[in-house]
């Protein structure tokens, strides 16, 4: 914790995640004896955003989850290969799953806010819950992490004067971004994003992309997308996955965005990006 | 569209048509006066019971045939089957409400007196009236054995479903399955369990030196709230597991997400966000082990004293008193029984009402007070600390 | 298709071996997990001591009485010839009784809720049917004892003057006084119906209420009435429900205690006429000879507790299996 107290636009309170480059190196997924993903592999580079396209049930949303060990909560998932975050395994003997969730977060497809918390504890509630809360003494501490994270969010100025509200009064895409000021309250190197826009209307769906666009410089965001034209607004990266029938996904194609959309090498991403099917 | 047009009057398109409603009307009219002939002009007997058998007969009757004026078979059918489906309803309807007025009648006259609640029935002879005893020993003894009983089967209820939901598991199907089996026992073998175990008692083994070499109990109230536990047990799990069911997933997963523990996901979302909906789960337990007579009667013995002490010598309960006195073959006593009957009926109804209204909000939706709460808490916080800067 | 995979990074040492995830868990988590394990293992414990604890005080009454015990209709332990089975039959009629009463009632009234009411009349209703079940079983016992059975000796002597010539069960001893009617297992079984009306009803109410609406809505656009609906689709839905429901009412009247001891005049020979003052059943032979009995007699009621709870123990299995294998059951919670 550093020391820094008010200022107008205060820095990150507590110690900033510093973006870190994820790679998977040939991941497998299974639930029980069902193969979903096969022999994935994908780098995802420090401070650039990777987007995730492809139809659905190709294992994308399957494959956001291995990165940060929720896969495994399904009962009867299992996997396969290696998940190195800057350099080391999620997955070693070693590292408790605690530990790469608090350094991958994740935001879901549905907005999630904490009912019972009010806007000002739900930005906190990652490091309550873990018991880290801000004690007695230090609410001015936690007032700036509450502002800092809900103004990377781009949520600060909509909220500023209601935070006591309960999470659930917020609109939709608010409580989106409400829990991206969340996740991001609790300085994560990376952040997952599960299709974060795909329950939003055009208006909130931009705000949530803004958002991203702010954060990337802070935060490696992975984010599952439908939507060909956020892929290509938001992101430096992409990969597009896709599953024959009856076999697992796999990865056919990735590179930078521009490549993918403009200059595809397989003929199948050309047809998927261009909507002929998918 | 020009605003001095009426506007359309509606459609209405269910509740029963005019045609439906005439047929209704003339088969109760003309079934009633058929009736009245054949019991007030033709036949010797007069029974109130017969009148309304033979009416209901005579109503269906002619319901079908009205109905076959303007409807074909299939329809005659649906109608009369409503009929019937509409009665079985109302029969329901009326016994609760039969017990609920004859209870109240007949309880009347003891729970006008103020002694009735505050005078227990130490001192009071037979020949004694209303104006002398009351149920002051038995409401304690209810209070203390159904407090003792939530002492000991909500955290045992509430934690196992927790594990139900939260962990699972095999273990936890085969506890599931015993649970389901444990709730269906007889209460009265509950009671017999209790007084099997404890108030015979049974011999501790050699090795097991700090608890003295017998545990045994006398007939107490403990003993009493032991036996109501074993029921209210099984209600507890099986309420509070599916109101944690309800809890979205998708919260336990955002919390999993932002790097916490299982524990610490469950004390600080799963629960929270329940707690209105475990609330209602332990007082359905309170309202069902309230009124319990027959796991209490073995093991709580009888007395007319008043005992505070839930650990030594018998103690009276509510449920008790009423079967007490309702044997006796005095009617000063029965009429206890019935006013003790109500004050049982009315702490029931308490319970479940508000279990109901506490049960009716979805899980974490947040009450208005709580919102308040919570923006009270956070100005107050920043108030008294940010002065401090 | 391998040529696609040429613009991946250089691929790690491959090995498509499932990786074993057995994380270990933060001590906070093994204490959590251990208590609330603690907490599901305790119940089974006590649902196992319940049953060690019945037979093992029912031994010795059973060691006397043997085989017998099952088959003696008399209660005189002082001799050492008593049995349970005027009282099982007795018990088993009583809550065929109630069942007989209630079942129509509880079918009707379910459907009534599920399919007729209006909205705002059905909420009411659910709410004064689990109201009914939460009645203590104390005050059914005063309103069955001291109305119900001044109301029923009508109905009794109608019965018996009416069908006993012709079904000769119905007839009793003096049909001409009322009081031979008085404390008989009709009057004890249509008192119980009154208890496990509202649990059959909400159980049969709550499976019909889940009887698909598309399939309704099918029904109803191939132009069926209401009761057409009914019978094709929610019917054949719910009808483990149905059954379970009954099933769920038998266990609870098997075993009702209060209502029965109040209104019965214990009897231990076979109850031949249910219209007839006098009849028995094990719950409350239980409550009445507890407090005057010590040794082989204790024994031989403990042995009785354990007869009653292996017998609701087979009913709501059975119960359970019916309705956990019809379509309807998988979402059910009884």
């Amino acid at each position: 914790m550093t020391d820094t107290l008010t200022t107008p636009l205060p820095p990150l309170p507590t110690s900033a995640g510093t973006p870190a480059t994820l790679s998977a190196r040939n991941v497998g997924a299974w639930f029980g004896d069902h193969q979903v993903l096969e022999g994935v592999d994908l780098e995802m580079k420090a401070g650039q955003v990777t987007a995730l396209i492809g139809p659905s049930g190709c294992g994308k949303s399957t494959f956001l989850r291995i990165l940060n060990r929720m896969h495994e909560l399904v009962p009867g998932a299992s996997l396969s290969g290696e998940v190195l975050i800057d350099g080391d395994d999620i997955y070693a003997p070693t590292m408790p799953p605690i530990e790469s969730r608090r350094r991958i977060g994740m935001v879901f497809q549905k907005a999630n806010p904490f009912p019972t918390m009010s806007i000002h504890d739900n930005v906190l509630s990652g490091l309550k819950l873990a018991g880290k809360g801000f004690g007695k003494g230090r609410a001015a501490e936690a007032g700036d992490l509450v502002e800092h994270s809900l103004r990377s969010a781009g949520l600060w100025d909509e909220v500023r004067n209601r935070l006591g509200a309960p999470g659930g009064s917020l609109s939709g895409g608010q409580q989106q971004r409400l829990c991206i000021a969340r996740a991001l309250a609790v300085s994560p190197d990376v952040l997952l994003m599960d299709e974060p826009c795909s329950a939003l209307d055009p208006t909130s769906t931009r705000r949530v992309e803004e958002t991203i666009a702010a954060i990337a410089h802070e935060v490696t965001v992975v984010i599952v997308t439908h939507n060909m034209q956020q892929a290509q607004r938001v992101s430096d990266r992409c990969a597009f996955f896709l599953a024959a029938e009856n076999q697992p996904g796999h990865i056919v194609e990735q590179g930078s965005t521009a490549d993918i959309f403009e200059n595809p090498r397989d003929e199948r991403t050309s047809d998927y990006v261009n909507g002929r099917f998918g | 569209m020009s605003t001095n047009l009426p506007a359309p009057g509606r459609i209405r398109t269910g509740g029963l048509n005019p045609d439906q409603l005439f047929h209704l009307g003339s088969a109760v009219a003309g079934s009633f006066a058929l009736t009245w002939m054949l019991f007030e002009r033709i036949l010797p007997v007069t029974s109130p019971l017969g009148f309304a058998v033979s009416w209901y007969a005579l109503f269906l009757t002619m319901y079908a045939v009205i109905s076959a004026t303007t409807l074909d078979r299939v329809g005659v059918v649906d109608r009369v089957v409503g009929a019937l489906v509409a009665t079985a309803g109302a029969v329901l309807v009326a016994v609760l409400a039969g017990i609920v007025v004859f209870i109240t009648i007949r309880g009347k006259g003891a729970l006008a007196h103020t002694n009735f609640y505050t005078d227990t029935l130490a001192l009071v002879g037979p020949d004694d009236g209303l104006t002398k005893g009351g149920i002051y020993s038995a409401m304690i003894g209810t209070f203390e054995q159904v407090a003792l009983a939530i002492l000991i089967s909500v955290p045992v209820g509430i934690a196992t479903a927790v594990y139900l939901n939260e962990v699972g598991g095999r273990l936890a199907r085969t506890v599931r399955t015993v649970v389901h089996a444990m709730s269906a026992i007889p209460t009265i073998v509950a009671g017999l369990f209790i007084y099997a175990m404890f108030i015979i008692g049974f011999d501790l083994p050699h090795w097991l030196p700090l608890l003295g070499d017998r545990v045994s109990l006398p007939r107490s109230g403990f003993a009493a709230s032991l036996a109501l536990s074993v029921s209210m047990i099984p209600v507890v799990i099986t309420t509070a597991e599916v109101v944690l069911r309800l809890v979205p997933n998708g919260l336990r997963e955002a919390s999993l997400a932002l790097g916490t523990s299982r524990w610490q996901t469950v004390k600080g979302v799963v629960l929270p966000t329940a707690r209105p909906g475990l609330i209602t789960a332990v007082l359905l337990g309170i309202a069902r082990v309230i009124g319990e007579t027959s796991p209490v009667l073995l093991v709580a013995g009888y007395t007319n004293a008043l005992n505070y002490d839930p650990f030594h010598g018998p103690q009276v309960s509510l449920p008790l008193f009423v079967f007490n006195l309702a044997r006796q073959p005095f009617d000063v006593a029965i009429a206890r029984a019935f006013g003790a009957a109500v004050v049982l009926l009315v702490l029931v109804v308490i319970f479940f009402a508000t279990a109901r209204i506490l049960g009716g909000r979805a899980p974490g939706q947040v009450s208005a007070r709580k919102q308040r709460r919570l923006s009270a808490r956070l100005a107050r916080r920043q108030l008294v600390e940010g002065n401090l800067l | 298709m391998s040529a696609l995979l040429e613009h991946a990074p250089p691929p790690p040492p491959r090995s498509d071996e499932r990786r074993e995830i057995h994380p270990v868990p933060p001590r906070s988590d093994r204490i959590f997990v251990g208590a609330v394990r603690t907490a599901s293992v305790s119940t089974l414990v006590v649902m196992g001591l319940i049953g060690l604890f019945l037979l093992l005080r029912a031994m010795p009454a059973l060691k006397v009485a043997k085989w017998h015990f099952l088959t003696e209709h008399q209660w005189l332990p002082e001799v050492n010839k008593f049995g349970v089975a005027s009282l099982l039959w007795g018990t088993i009629l009583i809550a065929l009784i109630a069942l007989a009463v209630a079942v129509p009632v509880a079918f009707g009234a379910a459907l009534f809720i599920s399919e007729y009411a209006p909205r705002s009349l059905k909420k009411l209703l659910i709410t004064l049917t689990d109201l009914m079940a939460a009645v203590p079983a104390v005050v059914y016992a005063m309103w069955g004892f001291f109305w119900l059975q001044g109301h029923l000796l009508e109905v009794s002597k109608f019965l018996s003057d009416t069908f006993g010539p012709v079904l000769p069960f119905l007839r009793v001893d003096n049909p001409d006084t009322l009081s031979s009617y008085s404390s008989s297992a009709f009057i004890a079984g249509v008192a119980v119906s009154a208890v496990v009306l509202p649990t059959i009803t909400s159980v049969m109410r709550e499976v019909f209420s889940q009887a698909p609406v598309s399939e309704r809505e099918g029904a109803i656009a191939l132009g069926a009435t209401k009761w057409g609906m009914i019978r094709t689709v929610v019917l054949p839905f719910g009808r483990g429900g149905i059954i379970g429901g009954i099933m769920l009412g038998l266990g609870r009247a098997l075993g009702e205690t209060i209502v029965v001891f109040l209104i019965i005049s214990p009897m231990f020979d076979f109850t031949t006429h249910p219209l007839q003052s006098g009849t028995n059943s094990i719950a409350p032979h239980i409550a009445l000879r507890s407090t005057e009995s010590s040794g082989t007699a204790l024994s031989g009621l403990l042995a009785c507790g354990l007869v009653l709870f292996l017998f609701t123990l087979l009913i709501n299995t059975a119960a359970g299996f019916v309705i956990s294998r019809s379509r309807s059951g998988a979402a059910t919670e009884i």
